[in-house]
């Protein structure tokens, strides 16, 4: 089991080496959006600084759906997905593993870039770290909600937009504490409130989601 | 033992068949026919457990599939139309990964030999992706030298084979049988296996039904 699961995430981490584009355009997706900001509503650090949690969370959010759609289609056009079914492994097992190998691709390096875009909007180091921590337990919500939204859309045409329109409303609780933490760390307020409910979200997808995906995959595949 | 019971496949509003009852017994070799859209590849996935039949039941020694899941599982050798392969991957990597996420981990060595055997001697570490159809396919095949599995279940192997392949797949799967292992398998294609029963399951018989028969 331990051995399987273990060669699932070689797999997924072989193959995004050597397709780097797939993990290149999530980073350039949020750092592009980002970006946009400054330009479109200007120069004025004081508007930056005050909207810059909730442009980066935003940003995160979208760049984290930008790959989820790809997140079982790959498998499900060559066949790879039903094999993983009927493979004698729990497919919840080997769902977690593709997850976790999704948000290390996708969710990890939006976490490691996010200082450099928070200081372009003006953040303190303080708040800086904060927003790095609810990104750090944000993101994998976003990867394990996603996965079972992008396991029930698998197949369907235009099941890109239907993800997301599935995925966006979910995300929402996320999105709330995630920003909301580091707009109380910019007023000099406690964060522990805003954590707590960002660590029971991420522990409650933690033990669902796979089980959810897992679910629909079979579904979609009947 | 596989045993389907009173199985039914409708697909949209079409039954494509009603009331299939057959059992295959170790040393055992089925031959599923009928023309395009009878629902052979149907009745395959319902065999493995990807799909789900409106009415019936598949057992395998004598308990429902889906109550057994890991049990069943851990005995089906299952290669479908899609040839579950990573072009990305070499032939090598393919192999070895799909036998270990399906719960049998080969060593590189055994993969390597199985390859050479499959003709891909040269070809295992290339990606899949410069592959031809026919080599792809022969890197799908080439799990079935390393299965550990009781029951295969081979939905049109053939294709994309050249004769030399398709002589060397008849010897697998004679060997296979050899061993009382269990195959059920479709092709529209020509194939002789020697000092081996074929049983003929013939769906698709005046809209529906079944008949069966031996060779």
């Amino acid at each position: 089991m331990i051995e399987a699961f273990r060669w699932l995430i070689w797999r997924e981490m072989t193959l995004a080496l050597r397709r780097k584009a797939e993990v290149l355009t999530t980073m350039l997706f949020f750092v592009i959006v980002v970006s946009l900001f400054p330009l479109g509503i200007g120069p004025e650090i004081d508007t930056l600084r005050e909207i810059a949690p909730g442009v980066l969370w935003v940003a995160a959010l979208l760049a984290s759906m930008l790959s989820l759609n790809r997140l079982f289609a790959d498998d499900y056009i060559d066949g790879t997905l039903e094999q993983l079914i009927i493979s004698s492994q729990p497919l919840a097992l080997m769902v977690f593993g593709k997850i976790l190998a999704h948000w290390f691709l996708t969710g990890l390096p939006l976490v490691l870039i996010s200082p450099v875009l928070g200081m372009q909007l003006g953040m303190d180091v303080d708040s800086i770290i904060i927003l790095m921590l609810t990104l750090l337990v944000g993101t994998p919500v976003l990867s394990l909600i996603g996965a079972v939204g992008a396991g029930l859309t698998l197949g369907v045409r235009g099941g890109g937009v239907l993800l997301s329109l599935l995925i966006l409303p979910l995300y929402i609780p996320v999105l709330i504490f995630g920003s909301g933490a580091v707009e109380s760390a910019q007023a000099g307020l406690g964060v522990e409130g805003h954590f707590s409910l960002l660590g029971a979200f991420f522990i409650g997808s933690l033990v669902l989601a796979p089980l959810g995906a897992a679910a629909a995959l079979r579904i979609s595949l009947d | 033992m596989l045993e389907s019971i009173n199985l039914t496949c409708v697909r949209g509003d079409r039954t494509l068949f009603a009331g299939l009852n057959f059992s295959i017994q170790p040393g055992e070799f089925l031959h599923l026919k009928g023309h395009n859209g009878s629902g052979k590849t149907s009745l395959l996935r319902i065999l493995s457990g990807l799909m789900l039949q409106a009415e019936g039941e598949v057992r395998w020694h004598g308990e429902n599939i889906r109550k057994q899941r890991d049990e069943f599982q851990r005995e089906l050798l299952y290669l479908g139309h899609l040839p579950g392969i990573k072009g990305d991957l070499t032939a090598l990597e393919n192999l070895r990964v799909n036998n270990a996420l399906g719960g049998n981990t080969v060593s590189e060595d055994v993969a390597w030999e199985a390859l050479g055997k499959i003709g891909l001697k040269g070809r295992e570490d290339l990606p899949a992706r410069v592959l031809s159809q026919g080599q792809q396919r022969r890197v799908a095949l080439s799990r079935m030298l390393v299965s550990k599995a009781k029951l295969w279940i081979l939905d049109e192997p053939f294709t994309a084979l050249d004769v030399k392949a398709v002589g060397m797949l008849q010897n697998v799967l004679e060997g296979h049988i050899t061993n009382s292992g269990m195959i059920i398998l479709t092709t529209h294609q020509d194939f002789s296996v020697s000092n081996i029963d074929v049983r003929l399951l013939q769906l698709g018989l005046r809209g529906l039904g079944e008949g069966e028969s031996g060779v």
